[in-house]
């Protein structure tokens, strides 16, 4: 109890000596506050990226390419291919009629907004259950495009990122015009990056003959990916990749999300050893301008712990707070910050937020208490270790 | 620079202080070294991409094919040095993730529109007589171990084979590499000749056409009586000088320079931020001693050099200790990425920005406490001592 009293008063006076060391406190703060801002920043892209792809995979659809195909823009598939897949088994009906879309899949050039580039905007060709094969698709404006006209919709993350898309424009891509008479939402989910029209009209402008790239099937229920799976391998006629929408869409955001990582981690690993350093001389300085309070508590019986206890105390409280203003700046400054960039696997455009997550933040502040913990530990025990006469002669 | 031992003594006056401060410019500068070194590979080698050189790409998107009839076209425009093409072919070696980039091409034509790359000339002459001979950048022979003589298989994720098969081999018969630090290597090339005979579909056409500028010939004018020839057929198309087109694909990749700058920024601020406060404190703690010096006669133009030049030294050490090390961890993390993300370069513009920074951030840190100094008054300075 009597080191307890004595640690909260040790604490409670080198606190308030915080004033008189304005500078070297301020500096330790901002220091922390950059890391953890840095690092947030950082992964918040990966995790913005990363919800954005996995926003669009579902486990209840399954997406069949040509075998060895990486993505759908490199797939090619027969129109004989996608009515075998059409009529397999696991393929959920809706009285006859099963629930597929069979797609193709092109790359147009469109201007991007932020930075006037011409940029690799996907431009996909639906068939009449689209939106049914994709949970949390709804058209949000205009209407749907009719089949055989050179009529598209376009995804509202497309839309906000791209130029020419309002509804009711029209936009040239090579020979033909087309006129954009709807806006589509999918849960913030990749596909609201793309622009879709019916498909038959994209084999025709892009000489495609009768091809495709990909079907999309809703499966009956949960096993039944792999009776699908089963029955399309023993095909001869096919020669496919069967994965659910979920594999294939962690699969195409694995490169990008590992790069972020693979540069974040490390990055802020290096900025928090360049911010113990701030800790440890702002402690230090705290430790030296405070070298007669400590002997004079000392001399009337503080112990060596309490005065140790105190300043790792200071040190991660001033962390502390370092933490919390890094990852507030970071949660206003990013928030739902809208980019896109060229994802490799498709070579086209994704447009996706920055998702500054609590779970990114505890750990940004988890960052913090360490930097506070190592910044404090050293400059505390050479506290704890001043020879008490010395230090008093000196004043 | 005659007090350049007094300045010495200054710096190490405390030396946890000191140490800490040139430990934490040393993280900053290093973090700036691999950032600028990373941030240059998403220019996408437009340095080393030639002004000389045309690109023609389909309008509407690159990944449209051009039929292979338009060759000969664009060959007699007058203006033309040489033409030749290129096609993506988009298949992985071993690892389905780790992907260099392939390209069928005509190997005498492509080598002599790229006289950058080095490729002894019996090599390309062993590859120009194997149909399914190709050659490969040094920095691929490097990460994989691949040698002349060896086959390796390529899976193709485009290309199927007319047999159905996705597998396609090839013979290494040279390795080529280059002079130019800022060009990748990290590429195979090999028969166009055998890929369209070999593939599945899309017969006779190529993915772009790579032209040579005359010597004396406007460049964009060349691009506009190319593109010309083509407007209102099914496949216009779009040429550019190949600093242009590599410039307009990075910016594909969007805001990644901003970012980089952004984290510069942090990385600096809270870096002025540290070194400022060291100085600041140092002169705090000293003003009885530059009472002193004043006393005995230096200037107040010396004292305010003394400072200042305490605060660049900081700076330097620290600052070159960490460019230095980031260099030398930039060479070997290079040739790891090449495959991965190519093109990994610390500029020589880079480094010298680096030192700018030292230098201008050693003065703004130091500037306040150095003015201090100069104005401090001797007999006040004194008497509070």
């Amino acid at each position: 109890m009597r080191t307890i009293n004595q640690i909260i008063a040790v604490t409670w006076l080198s606190l308030s000596s915080i004033p008189r060391r304005f500078g070297s406190s301020t500096v330790a703060v901002v220091g922390v506050a950059a890391v953890v801002l840095v690092f947030a920043a950082v992964l918040s892209m990966a995790k913005g990226f990363e919800r954005t792809m996995l926003a669009a995979g579902s486990d209840d659809t399954a997406i069949i390419m040509r075998s060895g195909s990486t993505s759908e823009l490199n797939s090619g598939l027969s129109n004989e291919q996608t009515l075998i897949v059409a009529n397999a088994p696991g393929v959920l009906k809706e009285g006859d009629r099963p629930i597929v879309s069979s797609e193709l899949y092109v790359v147009v050039d469109v201007r991007k907004k932020s930075n006037n580039a011409e940029a690799n905007v996907p431009f996909r060709g639906i068939q009449s259950n689209g939106f049914e094969v994709r949970r949390g698709t709804k058209l949000a404006a205009g209407r749907m495009f009719e089949t055989g006209k050179n009529e598209l919709i376009v995804g509202r993350a497309a839309q906000q990122e791209f130029m020419g898309l309002d509804l009711g424009a029209k936009i040239r891509f090579g020979q033909n015009e087309w006129s954009v008479v709807g806006v589509f939402e999918a849960g913030g989910s990749v596909s609201e990056s793309e622009l879709w029209t019916d498909v038959r009209v994209l084999q025709n402008a892009y000489r495609r003959g009768n091809s495709f790239q990909s079907v999309r099937v809703k499966l009956e229920g949960p096993a039944s990916f792999e009776v699908l799976q089963a029955a399309l391998e023993e095909d001869p006629r096919i020669d496919p990749d069967v994965l659910t929408e979920k594999e294939y869409y962690s699969s195409q955001a694995e490169g990008l999300s590992q790069f972020i990582k693979l540069v974040g981690y490390p990055l802020t690993v290096l900025m928090a050893i360049g911010a113990v350093f701030g800790a440890l001389n702002s402690m230090y300085s705290s430790v030296s301008v405070r070298g007669k309070e400590i002997a004079t508590l000392r001399a009337l019986g503080f112990g060596p712990f309490a005065v140790l206890v105190s300043t790792v105390i200071e040190s991660t409280l001033l962390a502390f707070a370092g933490g919390i203003i890094g990852g507030a700046l970071a949660f206003l400054l990013f928030n739902g910050f809208q980019v896109s960039t060229l994802n490799g696997p498709s070579f086209s455009q994704v447009v996706f937020d920055f998702a500054v997550t609590p779970d990114l933040l505890v750990q940004g502040l988890y960052a913090a208490l360490i930097i506070g913990v190592l910044g404090g530990l050293f400059p505390a025990i050479r506290a704890a270790r001043l020879p008490v006469a010395q230090a008093l002669r000196e004043l | 620079m005659k007090y350049f031992g007094l300045i010495w003594k200054n710096v190490w006056r405390k030396k946890v202080r000191t140490s800490l401060t040139i430990l934490s410019v040393f993280v900053a500068f290093l973090l700036f070294a691999l950032l600028s070194a990373i941030g240059y590979a998403f220019k996408g080698g437009q340095d080393a991409a030639s002004a000389e050189r045309l690109i023609t790409i389909d309008k509407v998107s690159l990944i449209n094919p051009l039929p292979m009839a338009y060759k000969n076209r664009i060959a007699s425009t007058p203006g033309v040095n040489g033409v030749t093409h290129a096609t993506w072919f988009g298949g992985y070696y071993q690892d389905p993730r780790v992907q260099f980039p392939q390209f069928p091409v005509d190997p005498f034509e492509y080598m002599s529109l790229y006289p950058e790359l080095n490729l002894a000339e019996e090599q390309l002459d062993a590859w120009a007589k194997n149909r399914t001979g190709a050659v490969i950048g040094q920095e691929i022979a490097e990460q994989y171990g691949i040698g002349v003589g060896d086959r390796i298989p390529i899976q193709a994720t485009i290309w199927t084979k007319a047999d159905g098969g996705r597998t396609w081999e090839f013979d290494v018969e040279g390795i080529f590499s280059t002079d130019d630090p800022r060009g990748s290597t990290a590429f195979l090339l090999f028969h166009y000749d055998y890929f369209d005979e070999a593939r599945a579909f899309g017969k006779g056409s190529v993915g772009w056409y790579i032209i040579g500028v005359e010597p004396g010939q406007d460049a964009a004018q060349l691009a506009k009586a190319v593109d010309i020839q083509f407007a209102n057929s099914p496949n216009e198309t779009k040429t550019s000088t190949e600093q242009a087109f590599a410039a307009s694909f990075a910016k594909q990749f969007g805001n990644i320079a901003m970012i980089v700058t952004l984290i510069l920024g942090a990385v600096f601020f809270t870096l002025l931020l540290v070194s400022g406060n060291t100085m600041s404190q140092s002169v705090r703690e000293r003003i009885s001693e530059l009472a002193v010096l004043k006393t005995l006669g230096f200037e107040d133009r010396t004292v305010l050099g003394i400072v200042l030049s305490e605060s660049i030294l900081i700076m330097s050490i620290g600052g070159l200790l960490g460019l230095g090390l980031g260099w030398l961890l930039v060479q070997g993390i290079a040739q790891q990425m090449a495959a991965f993300l190519p093109g990994v370069f610390l500029s020589p513009q880079a480094m010298l920005v680096a030192v700018g920074i030292m230098i201008g951030a050693g003065i703004v840190a130091g500037i306040f406490p150095a003015l201090k100094a100069m104005r401090l008054s001797i007999i006040e300075a004194l008497a509070r001592a």
